[in-house]
């Protein structure tokens, strides 16, 4: 094998959205020699998509307003299994990592004080749930993803940090002592493969929507983080916890932020009853999303769905009046007219629950270090990190509250930028990867471009995303997830010997196609495994033959290993530090 | 529907040229342009393009389509294909690096002249900056801007002098903070824009407006901005 050209950093951020960027932005302001490296210019990561905002105690729309109930709300809407000392993390370092972003130009929208615009969210409470709804999430319009992205981008390109944009990375690079330093990654415009050497590799990648055959996803979120971490033998936490979003325009799959709701919208069926009244008296349509999701599916599964087919149901807002749609709403109104051929001036926009978020990931700490468990233990993984979507550290549990995912990563790139930087100002020593340590982590891509008579990318990936569709959705249950299985299994060779016929360097789509599938697989059969033997339903984990949540023997995360595809339990953490701990109660909104 | 595509892949072809695809759509259903380029990859893996977040959000996915540059996920064949046959080309005035996938290059570097970040030296405090709902309206049609590229690639003024006029997407970006009461640096933005070229080739014609995806008017933001140049000269 000949040698590769070989870059040197002292950190490398895999992922340009906001984790990723979040992360490089605070070791690149030290000066450290920091590269985010990512398969899309950065601001065509994900993160662009969010719309409703970021959830934070600033106490701007209620001056009373307290870090502490945004923590009993995120530990409730977890179900519980939300570790509580990073959820205290989260929620009482928020106010700062946001007004750093205030300060860094975002543009947020203003109540008539000056303050930011913050609004109602779904699963929001005032007082540990006794003071009815907060309005806690900070909002730029319904574009709140994207000014948090570009605000980002543009203070990375401030402190000169080095984009690598438009390489993908392809597998981790390990030494002799099970170090990890660095990744292979392919420059996409020439197709020369690099060896990106770190002292401190941060998965930062997303999540991996695209498993499912109807994603509010990119078509970028392929889970490539964790398929390297699942491919190195790394474990996955909590990987059968798949959100799916209550709004997702019927048909098209695209988003229409839980903010329409916080404005005053509501879901009704084909009876033009606001149905959610039953399924939750109180927080009615800002129930948590998984409960706003199975209402959803009961009423159309019970023939009371709209449409043709009484395949979805319609979300209201034209009672809003224009000016509040125009104002705080103008995406939607963008969106809906689009896709839906609506405008939701004047109709309702049907809509079904889509999937949308992976709660779980590679398990990391409160600094975004990657664990993984030996004969029961936690160890430290040396080298690698992980944030945002990809990681699991663990702040939604088993359902992420609405505007808790912008929180999440801003809140831990930040926090891993920065142990990152105290390791590297204390500095960090690892022996060089040997020649063979490069060709291990070469030999996925090798195989690819080696095999001439395979399987076809598209196909398969069409055949993976109904399984998964299918037999892990918002219902689960052992008989139809043992089909699944089978399915799965079948599938496996088949991906591993997937063979492109376009061989050529310069910008091959295909050869990343191929490659990104592998790694959708990967996230696929973790999930499958995980949703199969949590025996049990928790949070959106919701099967019909374990109908009930057992905390007797689930009040724990899931750690699933790739090695011998088998579940293991791991300790939620119990142990805030300056908060007694919140106990697990019966769920109702 | 017949659907001609450019196609170019440096490895193998001595020059561009337009390869003609028969695509059978679904019937009843009007698809995007991306979703036709789906299909056609599906039969042609070869065939090279950008493409993310399919909703018109990233910019990912501007090329030009039966003359027109947009984003090819928010728009529908029908939109286009009036004469029943979809032309799809990369943006003009950048170079291919394959296919419809441009080199970009020129284009972030203008973006990265105007200094496109809040510069404010004056220490914030423990909170937000405070800033009035008024104040904060004069960035609506501004901040949207999702760098796709469709403006600057339809600017002749652009094509002409892609190194020293900034094109009309980086100047929408330069006014948004100019516009942005939070920011200090209104005398070196401006002194760094008053040349003849870095503003002033603007000729007023107005393609970026009449194709930007998002509905923004970087027209008019230059417009601002050479009333500003004019007043900062008198």
């Amino acid at each position: 094998m000949t040698a590769l050209r070989k870059l040197s950093f002292d950190a490398v951020v895999i992922g340009g959205g906001g984790a990723g960027m979040r992360a490089s932005l605070q070791m690149a302001q030290s000066g450290f020699k920091t590269a985010c490296l990512t398969k899309v210019f950065p601001t065509r990561s994900h993160t662009v998509s969010a719309q409703g905002g970021i959830t934070c105690a600033i106490a701007s729309a209620d001056p009373d307003d307290d870090w502490r109930w945004h923590m009993y709300d995120t530990v409730k809407g977890s179900d519980y299994i939300g570790d509580q000392d990073a959820i205290e993390y989260m929620c009482s370092v928020g106010p700062e990592a946001v007004f750093e972003l205030e300060h860094m130009g975002l543009p947020f929208s203003r109540f008539e004080n000056g303050r930011i615009y913050q609004r109602p969210f779904g699963g929001q409470s005032k007082d540990y749930g006794a003071g009815g709804q907060a309005a806690r999430t900070c909002a730029a319009a319904d574009r709140t993803g994207h000014a948090l992205l570009h605000t980002l981008y543009q203070a990375n390109l401030k402190n000169n940090t080095t984009f690598l944009n438009e390489w993908f990375a392809v597998d981790l690079v390990r030494n002799q002592d099970g170090v990890v330093v660095g990744v292979i990654a392919i420059e996409i415009e020439t197709g020369e493969v690099v060896f990106v050497e770190s002292k401190a590799t941060v998965l930062a990648t997303g999540g991996a929507g695209r498993i499912y055959a109807s994603t509010t996803n990119a078509h970028i979120n392929t889970g490539d983080g964790i398929g390297m971490a699942l491919r190195a033998g790394y474990a996955v936490q909590d990987i059968e916890m798949w959100q799916f979003h209550p709004t997702g325009i019927y048909g098209a799959g695209t988003l229409v932020t839980e903010g329409c709701r916080g404005e005053g919208g509501y879901l009704i069926n084909k009876d033009g009853e606001r149905f959610m009244e039953r399924y939750a008296p109180n927080a009615k349509d800002l129930a948590g999303r998984d409960v706003v999701a199975r209402s959803m599916m009961t009423e159309i599964l019970e023939g009371r769905g709209c449409g043709e087919q009484g395949d979805h149901v319609f979300l209201k807002l034209d009672h809003l009046g224009k000016e509040i749609l125009h104002s705080r709403l103008p995406g939607i109104t963008e969106l809906s007219k689009t896709f839906a051929h609506v405008d939701p001036v004047n109709a309702p926009i049907p809509v079904v629950p889509t999937c949308h978020y992976m709660m779980g990931g590679i398990p990391t700490n409160v600094n975004g270090q990657a664990i993984t468990q030996v004969n029961g233990k936690d160890q430290i993984i040396p080298g690698l990190y992980a944030c945002g979507e990809a990681a699991c550290v663990s702040v939604h549990g088993a359902n992420r509250l609405g505007g808790n995912s912008l929180l999440d990563l801003v809140v831990f790139g930040r926090a891993a930028g920065i142990f990152i930087e105290e390791q590297l100002q204390q500095g960090i020593e690892y022996n060089q990867a040997s020649e063979d340590d490069v060709d291990r982590a070469m030999g996925r891509l090798n195989q690819l471009d080696s095999n001439d008579n395979g399987e076809d990318t598209a196909q398969l990936k069409k055949e993976l995303q109904s399984c998964m569709q299918n037999y892990f959705g918002v219902f689960r249950d052992g008989e139809y997830m043992k089909k699944g299985r089978e399915e799965l299994d079948a599938m496996r060779d088949r991906v591993a010997n997937i063979a492109i016929s376009d061989k050529s360097k310069a910008f091959n789509t295909a050869r990343m196609e191929a490659l990104e599938l592998q790694n959708l697989f990967e996230v696929a059969e973790a999930t499958a495994i995980a949703a199969d033997e949590r025996t049990e339903s928790r949070g959106a984990h919701s099967r019909g033959d374990y109908p009930e949540r057992d905390d007797k023997n689930w009040l724990c995360h899931s750690l699933y290993h790739p090695e011998t595809k088998k579940l293991t339990k791991r300790d939620v953490n119990f142990k805030p530090k300056t908060v007694d701990t919140f106990e697990p109660k019966v769920r109702t909104y | 529907m017949l659907v001609s595509v450019y196609r170019y892949n440096p490895e193998t072809d001595r020059e561009p040229y337009m390869q003609d695809v028969e695509v059978s759509l679904p019937e009843g259903k009007d698809l995007m342009v991306l979703d036709v380029l789906n299909l056609i990859k599906e039969r042609d893996q070869s065939l090279s393009y950008r493409r993310s977040c399919r909703e018109g959000v990233c910019g990912s996915d501007g090329v030009n389509m039966n003359g027109k540059n947009g984003l090819a996920c928010i728009t529908p064949v029908s939109e286009v294909a009036t004469s029943g046959k979809l032309v799809v080309r990369p943006l003009p005035g950048l170079p291919v690096i394959r296919d419809l996938v441009v080199d970009m290059g020129v284009f972030y570097k203008q973006y990265q002249r105007i200094k496109p970040y809040l510069q404010n030296a004056t220490p914030a405090g423990g909170r937000e900056r405070l800033q009035s709902p008024e104040d904060r309206a004069k960035l609506d049609g501004l901040y949207e801007c999702i760098l796709c590229a469709c403006c600057s690639t339809s600017c002749p003024s652009f094509w002409w002098n892609p190194e020293k006029f900034v094109g009309p997407s980086g100047l929408l970006q330069a006014y948004r903070f100019l516009a942005d009461t939070r920011d200090e640096a209104t005398e070196e933005r401006l002194a760094d824009l008053d040349d003849p070229f870095s503003v002033f080739r603007c000729r007023g014609i107005m393609n970026c407006v009449s194709v930007c995806p998002k509905g923004l008017n970087p027209t008019k933001a230059i417009g601002h901005i050479r009333d500003m140049l004019l007043s900062r000269a008198t």
